[in-house]
């Protein structure tokens, strides 16, 4: 198959992914978009493994994962203490950091 | 393993494109974009994460098509089993009315739509710029390198240990960071 | 004297070589009365008595020595000087020019300001003042006496200030009565406005000369070795100007009898027979200039500046000398008339005679004043109110009386006194110099001088005792005045009284001479017998009529021009021009052959003739006759029709008016002269000041006011402020204008961020293409 195929894809993942970021309001869709852009990542890894005939792509994809359970257990656990505080998780009203 | 499923049943010339792998990539793929659409576009959060879980599950397949199957395992083992499971969790949790929409009322969203389409411009011409439409070798044969779960962990425990450990202490963090930051007190 | 003849010609003599000694002593004794008068105890009057003597005595020396220098070198003068100063290759210097005026001049001073002194310690007795008089009195003997032996226009300048300033200080001695001091300063601004000439004409004759030595300036007239005489001609008449001011010729006499507001010393040195002849002495000095400048002499000349201003004052003063009530202001006007005939004398060419009357008159003028004086303190109360306070006193006071009746001879020029020989001479002359109009100005001015002496005379000693004096001599005051009269002297209209002695009352001080108990004490009384001796014996000194011409060929070197050939033996030494010499080609007559045409000359003095002279002296005896019989009918008789004249008749009454008011000369000058010109100056000048030059300031200052608020508002508020405050505004503006991009969204956040990757990333791949 071609090369470009998994790289388009990811590609477009990618994109979505960003679109998704800054387009959301809830933290929650927030961090899916992210999750999206986290696989993007990994099938490009992977991707590059196989065209290279190698499996680094694969370790380090497998980082991936394990690095992005881990954010989004503490993502997640950030976000159920940002509700508890204010009842809402929509973005546009967590702008306290506005300069 | 990888030469049983890899490469199917097709005899091909290995100039040729295998047109099975492709018809089966793109197979996967649509539904893939199709649901990363969906999960930036719907009204229902819940319904945005189970569009994800497509779209992570596509991503196995696309793995396994890839001839990293320990990947694709682990992809549905931890993505789709404890994070997905997670974020249904955090949905639960968070969601002040049962159904109400949210969704695109980001005030600003508009501005994604070219950024989005600025990245994957300029992904693509990078792409397309490096590779072109070079094809990927076939992994028929024994001069390929044997990618097996041994040669997998081999590498993280060899090459790759100290950033294993790394990784530890990073998911041991998370997790007690996760404990703090959500206990009750 | 052959001691100091010895000598050869090339020394002159330890007195003649250090003459310069003469006014240095009083100068400084001057500063010894100012430093340490107070503290001695007679109050300072015997330094200046001691320092008078040195003078004296150094003057007598030089006389003597000069007495042989003439006869062995012709008359060179001894001229000594030390620069004190140069500039551009002039130097000033001071020094001495020793000749034969210079020596008479000296002599004269010294001796007359001595016999002053003596005469003051006793006539100022406690005054408030004493010191200080003195003081002044010295210093002014210190101012004429360097005048007197200058070498150069300079030091004669610096002398002849110095004197005005002393007549300043002494004229205003009492200067509690503002009348004195007004006194004092008409007299320093008359003469300084004759001053200026002195300055101008100074000015010119080094402008004409190159010069301001005497000795040199004399030498290059006499010998025409100048460019224009019309220039000389007005140098000449510049200062003239200033003798006019200084010696009181008409019309700037005014200040000589308000000078007699100061204390009778003063008048008697200052203002009849030293100073005021300094404007004689001037042109004597420096005849040459006059000479010449003003043709004097010239052949068909009839008149000259310098004699019609002196004759106009001869006819003048005497004239106001007749209507006049104060002894002291007659003497004044009399002042001034002889000082009018020195200066007529000198217009005539007449220069020996003046100078002799210079000579004669210092000392039967002194005389009279110092009488006047002596009347004051002894008989009138300290007042000089001759129609008031005096009469008839002649029998008590003796000395007085017979003093003044000498000098008077003298003055009217009464034959064998002293006044006769000078006087007559310079009448003379005029006539015999073919200036016969002064001639007859001479002997009607001495018709006059008869006449209003013998009026003085009979209200001063004759008649019926009145005010002051009938208390002096025991009798009862006919007028009802007395001490009345004797308060109401305090502002006397004349001005003048000595009011300031700290001792009224009567009683003398001081013992009078033995043989004239209830006259004045001897410190007056024989100052009086030593020049009333002088009066009579000095007039020998220069005697055509007997034969003496012993005081002009000890002057004639100081003419300063060749005499012209002419009489008996002194042709010999007619040619004593300055330089002296003794080359055969002076010798007698023969020496005018030769000679160019410019050589200037004057002539010589005229035999004396009994018949010239019996004209004037028939007016002089018709004028003691005259006066004599008038006086006594008028003042004493009442006897109608003479008395009450000026009353009744209107035309004398108008005359007699025009008289008293000093031919309101006075208010000419007084009040349209000076307000003519002094008000509008000063008030131009005002004006000047407060418009253009405060102007100017304050327009400065309003212009920098101007600018500065111009510079403030739009500079500094609009430009300056206005960059700080835009600097400050864009940055705020900027800031502001970034505030937006942190928003504090995430999304927004979020975007930035991959937007900027992405442009980086575009960036990389452009660079890496």
């Amino acid at each position: 198959m071609y090369a470009y195929n998994f790289l388009i894809l990811a590609a477009a993942m990618f994109a979505i992914g960003v679109f998704g970021v800054i387009a959301r309001r809830n933290a929650v869709t927030v961090l899916m978009s992210i999750e999206l852009i986290l696989n993007s990542v990994n099938i490009n890894l992977v991707a590059f493994a196989l065209m290279n005939d190698t499996y680094d792509g694969h370790v380090f994809a497998l980082f991936v994962i394990a690095i992005a359970a881990a954010e989004v257990g503490v993502g997640l656990a950030m976000v159920l203490m940002i509700y508890r505080n204010r009842r809402s998780i929509a973005l546009d009203e967590l702008s306290e950091l506005r300069g | 393993m990888s030469a049983v499923v890899s490469t199917g049943s097709i005899t091909l010339l290995a100039a040729d494109v295998n047109v099975a792998q492709n018809v089966g990539f793109w197979v996967i793929a649509v539904p893939m974009l199709w649901g990363a659409l969906r999960v930036v576009t719907a009204r229902n959060v819940v319904h945005a994460a189970l569009w994800l879980v497509i779209v992570l599950g596509g991503a196995a397949a696309q793995y396994i098509l890839a001839a990293a199957e320990f990947v694709a395992v682990s992809q549905i083992m931890v993505y789709i089993g404890a994070v997905m499971v997670l974020f249904l969790f955090g949905i639960m949790l968070t969601r002040a009315q049962v159904g109400r929409e949210d969704g695109l009322n980001n005030a600003g969203w508009a501005i994604g739509i070219p950024v989005g389409l600025l990245v994957f411009g300029v992904l693509a011409f990078a792409v397309f710029d490096a590779v072109g439409t070079d094809l990927i070798d076939d992994r028929a044969g024994d001069d390929k390198v044997l990618v097996s779960t041994t040669a997998i962990s081999d590498a993280y425990l060899g090459p790759y240990l100290i950033p294993l450990i790394a990784l530890s202490f990073v998911l041991l963090v998370a997790a007690i960071g996760a404990i703090v930051l959500a206990r009750k007190d | 004297m052959s001691v100091f003849a010895a000598e050869a010609v090339a020394d002159p003599g330890w007195f003649l070589e250090n003459a310069w000694l003469i006014p240095v002593i009083p100068a400084v004794a001057f500063f010894g009365i100012i430093f340490f008068g107070k503290r001695l105890p007679r109050g300072g009057s015997e330094l200046g008595i001691v320092s008078m003597l040195a003078s004296l005595v150094i003057a007598a020396g030089m006389t003597l020595q000069w007495i042989s220098h003439v006869d062995a070198t012709h008359g060179t003068p001894v001229i000594k000087q030390w620069t004190w100063w140069q500039s551009g290759g002039l130097h000033f210097q001071l020094g001495q020019h020793i000749d034969g005026l210079a020596v008479m001049a000296l002599i004269l001073v010294a001796f007359i300001s001595t016999l002053v002194q003596i005469y003051s310690t006793e006539y100022v007795r406690g005054d408030r003042r004493y010191t200080h008089f003195f003081a002044a009195l010295t210093l002014f003997s210190a101012g004429m006496l360097t005048m007197v032996l200058a070498p150069n226009m300079v030091q004669l300048i610096l002398g002849w200030e110095i004197m005005g300033l002393c007549s300043f200080m002494l004229i205003g001695h009492w200067w509690e009565e503002q009348a004195n001091s007004r006194a004092a300063l008409k007299a320093f601004f008359t003469v300084r406005v004759g001053d200026m000439g002195l300055l101008v004409g100074t000015a010119m004759l080094f402008g004409i000369f190159g010069t301001f030595d005497i000795a040199g300036i004399n030498e290059l007239t006499a010998a025409g070795d100048f460019e224009s005489k019309q220039i000389l001609m007005w140098a000449a008449i510049a200062l003239f100007i200033a003798c006019i001011g200084k010696s009181g010729q008409f019309p700037l006499h005014t200040w000589l009898p308000d000078a007699m507001a100061g204390p009778t010393p003063v008048s008697s040195l200052l203002h009849s027979s030293t100073m005021v002849v300094a404007g004689v002495f001037l042109v004597a000095r420096i005849y040459p200039v006059f000479h010449v400048g003003l043709e004097i002499n010239l052949a068909g000349q009839e008149f000259n500046l310098i004699a019609v201003i002196g004759g106009i004052t001869v006819l003048v003063a005497a004239a106001l000398a007749f209507v006049q009530d104060d002894i002291k202001k007659v003497l004044a006007y009399s002042t001034v008339s002889q000082l009018g005939y020195m200066m007529m004398g000198l217009g005539v060419g007449a220069w020996t005679a003046a100078v002799f009357h210079i000579f004669t008159h210092a000392f039967f003028k002194c005389c009279l004043f110092l009488c006047a004086g002596s009347i004051s303190h002894t008989a009138a109360h300290h007042s000089f109110d001759m129609k008031k306070d005096m009469g008839g006193i002649w029998r008590k006071m003796p000395v007085t009386f017979a003093t003044w009746m000498i000098s008077t001879a003298a003055l009217m020029g009464i034959p064998f006194f002293s006044g006769f020989f000078s006087k007559d001479e310079i009448i003379d002359s005029a006539k015999h110099n073919d200036y016969t109009i002064f001639y007859f100005v001479g002997i009607i001015g001495a018709f006059m001088t008869a006449a209003y002496m013998t009026r003085a005379t009979w209200l001063t000693f004759f008649g019926t005792p009145r005010g002051g004096a009938a208390h002096f001599m025991g009798v009862e005051s006919h007028d009802d005045h007395g001490h009345a009269a004797h308060d109401a002297h305090g502002d006397d209209a004349h001005g003048h009284d000595d009011h300031g002695h700290d001792d009224h009352g009567d009683v003398k001080h001081g013992r009078p001479l033995p043989f004239a108990p209830s006259d004045s004490p001897w410190q007056l009384t024989a100052p009086l017998i030593i020049l009333a001796a002088l009066a009579i014996g000095s007039g020998y000194l220069n005697a055509p009529a007997v034969g003496t011409h012993w005081f002009h060929h000890q002057t004639e070197s100081s003419i300063g021009l060749h005499e012209a050939a002419g009489h008996g033996e002194e042709a010999a030494h007619d040619e004593a021009a300055d330089h002296g010499e003794e080359t055969a080609a002076h010798g007698e007559e023969a020496a005018h052959g030769p000679e160019p045409a410019e050589i200037y000359t004057v002539p010589p003095a005229p035999e004396f003739k009994w018949s010239a002279a019996a004209p004037g002296l028939g007016l002089v005896a018709l004028g003691i006759g005259l006066s004599a019989f008038l006086s006594k009918a008028v003042f004493e008789d009442r006897r109608a029709p003479f008395a009450g004249l000026t009353r009744r008749n209107k035309l004398l009454g108008a005359g007699h008016r025009f008289l008293v008011n000093k031919l309101y000369l006075d208010a000419l000058y007084e009040n349209v002269i000076v307000k003519a010109i002094a008000h509008p100056i000063s008030k131009a000048a005002y004006w000047v000041n407060q418009n253009i030059i405060d102007g100017v300031v304050n327009g400065a200052g309003r212009t920098g006011k101007d600018v500065g608020t111009w510079v403030y508002r739009n500079i500094d508020q609009k430009l300056v402020d206005g960059a700080v405050n835009a600097s400050g505004t864009v940055a705020s503006e900027t800031g502001h204008a970034l505030q937006p991009v942190q928003s504090g969204k995430v999304n927004q956040y979020g975007a930035l961020l991959f937007g900027a990757a992405a442009v980086g990333a575009i960036v990389l791949i452009i660079t890496n293409v």
